[in-house]
């Protein structure tokens, strides 16, 4: 029995792991609920304390005209935007691990459905918690006192939301692309976090998530440079703050081609990260 | 053992071969079995009954030989393959935490089935498999035998022409297994074609239409059940004396004795006639040459018998040396 209109296309079985995804993250309530306040109380807790010692530390340094100096919760608000992103698709392809072990690998590689679809559905519900979470800690970090869109209008705002959930996708998909890769080629949930905490180190740090960047090592900033979590949270301020702002006592200044850059080599990051997933669920054998 | 069928074989296999490294899993395997039949690969742990269904599902890409089912090759056309065939794997493959309505709903989608169509079969499944009362329940809440039994609903969504069954009564309750077979007789009565792997005689013996008994990656030997039983003779008698060498060498003549197996401490024999009426003459010629007979076991052949006879060994030690 042929399934499927049109030849048996298989267009939207992405469709079909996202929804059974998002039972999942749905059904796992101390899960959900963490997943949603750890980054609040990040936000809360490491913020206001590093904030509060690095404001007056800062505080008499002259600012030049013409730009606005933003508190250091601010600053590194955009940081744990970028931080809560990364683990959450990092970690967003262990559910192809439980399943390949003990769960429903084996009934869809099975399954008529295009292998690629399993990529793409973890992808799009990776991106769809990364969304959830951006929103709460934009929204609790306006809360608590971040100056996120200070001085914007209501459309500047909405432009400023768009765009940060623009970087969050094209960088989540990309980590979401390699945490599948890893999973579906790793035999245990230990062996995975292994790999996750030894790739989150660097990425987290050798980044402009906490800190300026300029004053780095030279291989640790050019390390930084490239790393595609100075290219989020470039285009997270940038859409966040604006263009021209001061903090930590360093004037930082984006042309919207800088943004444009930034996004490109997400976009690439994120296709290499593709074409490497890609590899993997051809190879992969689970019997 | 083929009988001129109109319709052609459901799955053809030739000379199946699968490796893994220097380890021949399947060792050159080639059988049909009928549209409409159930058919049992019988075989210890690490026989080669997984690999080789695995092959046939396309969860392992063919090696070496021939496969079709449902007359697509699993090689060249695994997508149509994919989409006339259900499966139930070896272990439980559901997600503890989605209920039962959701297991059978994903599985619609991943198939591709029409919503209106995927929820009127869920229902009827349901009914079918006696779950519709725990539908919204997760299934980590599920006994083993509705955990078995919803993934044969799982395996019939779409409705397949063949359901493969892999072990498909493995750690249940004697009970349970009954009523398990009569869901796959019931199932396999309405025209879905049935391959099934076990390791249980008595599974193979009750349930099949044919049996091909496996081992060590080899087809040993295939039949119906009464074809099978019937190769040993009919009736087995088992013997020890004091001078076995001598026993069989004086009783290989007698006429009605068919076969003769070597034991450690006795012997067997496969008689051909009635073995109440055999007897008599046995225990004569032996006390005429002197030798003392310590042990006599007369019965029907089984198909423990029958699996010891083709392999030399008997399949409980293995499945308990083999772990699961």
């Amino acid at each position: 029995m042929k399934r499927g209109r049109e030849g048996g296309n298989m267009t939207y079985g992405f469709m079909t792991i996202f929804w059974r995804d998002m039972i999942r993250f749905v059904r796992f309530k101390t899960l959900l609920v963490s997943s949603l306040l750890q980054p609040a109380l990040w936000l809360a807790f490491f913020g206001i304390a590093m904030s509060s010692n690095f404001d007056t530390l800062t505080a008499g340094l002259p600012a030049p005209a013409g730009s606005h100096v933003v508190g250091y919760l601010t600053f590194m608000g955009c940081g744990i935007i970028a931080m809560t992103t990364l683990f959450t698709s990092l970690f967003g392809g262990i559910v192809i691990l439980f399943d390949k072990n003990w769960g429903l690998m084996r009934e869809i590689l099975a399954s008529p459905m295009n292998r690629n679809h399993i990529i793409f559905g973890i992808g799009l519900s990776g991106v769809t918690k990364s969304f959830i979470q951006a929103v709460i800690i934009m929204a609790f970090g306006i809360l608590i006192g971040t100056s996120f869109f200070a001085g914007f209008t209501p459309l500047q705002a909405a432009i400023g939301v768009a765009g940060i959930l623009a970087f969050v996708a094209m960088f989540a998909l990309g980590f979401l692309f390699l945490s599948a890769a890893i999973a579906i080629s790793m035999e245990s949930p230990e062996g995975l976090q292994g790999v996750i905490t030894l790739l989150t180190m660097p990425i987290f740090f050798a980044s402009n998530a906490l800190y300026p960047i300029d004053t780095f090592p030279e291989i640790l900033k050019i390390i930084s440079v490239y790393n595609p979590m100075t290219l989020l949270i470039t285009g997270i301020r940038y859409f966040a703050i604006g263009p021209d702002f001061i903090s930590l006592g360093k004037h930082y200044v984006y042309t919207p081609m800088d943004i444009a850059w930034a996004f490109g080599g997400l976009v690439v990051f994120s296709a290499i990260m593709f074409a490497f997933a890609y590899w993997r669920f051809r190879k992969a054998v689970v019997t | 053992m083929e009988h001129a069928e109109q319709e052609p074989p459901i799955i053809r296999v030739e000379n199946l071969q699968h490796r893994y490294g220097d380890f021949r899993a399947v060792d050159g395997i080639s059988f049909t079995v009928k549209k409409g039949e159930i058919f049992s690969f019988l075989g210890p742990n690490g026989a080669g009954k997984s690999t080789a269904i695995n092959v046939l599902i396309t969860l392992l890409s063919l090696q070496e030989g021939t496969a079709t089912v449902a007359g697509y090759d699993v090689s060249n056309d695994p997508q149509n393959v994919r989409e006339s065939i259900g499966i139930v794997f070896q272990d439980i493959t559901l997600d503890r935490d989605m209920t039962v309505f959701e297991i059978l709903e994903f599985h619609g989608r991943l198939y591709n089935m029409p919503e209106k169509e995927r929820r009127a079969r869920i229902d009827e499944l349901l009914q079918l498999v006696q779950l519709d009362t725990k539908r919204d329940e997760r299934t980590k809440s599920l006994s083993g035998g509705m955990k078995r039994r919803l993934e044969i609903a799982r395996g019939l969504m779409t409705r397949p022409k063949v359901l493969f069954l892999d072990e498909p009564t493995i750690g249940l309750d004697p009970q349970t297994r009954m009523r398990m077979w009569e869901y796959i007789r019931g199932v396999n009565s309405e025209g879905t074609t049935i391959f099934l792997t076990t390791h249980y005689m008595d599974e193979a013996d009750h349930l099949s239409d044919r049996i091909s008994i496996i081992d060590h990656g080899k087809i040993v030997v295939t039949g119906t059940s009464w074809e099978l039983k019937n190769t040993l003779g009919q009736d087995i008698i088992y013997l020890e004396t004091n001078n076995n060498e001598t026993a069989i060498l004086l009783l290989k003549s007698l006429p009605s004795i068919r076969d003769i197996k070597v034991k450690t401490r006795g012997f067997v024999l496969m008689v051909s006639e009635d073995g109440t009426r055999v007897l008599p003459a046995i225990i004569d010629s032996l006390r005429n040459a002197g030798i003392e007979i310590s042990t006599i076991n007369l019965k029907k052949p089984s198909m423990d018998d029958v699996f010891v006879f083709y392999t030399g060994r008997e399949i409980r030690d293995e499945a308990r040396a083999g772990g699961r």
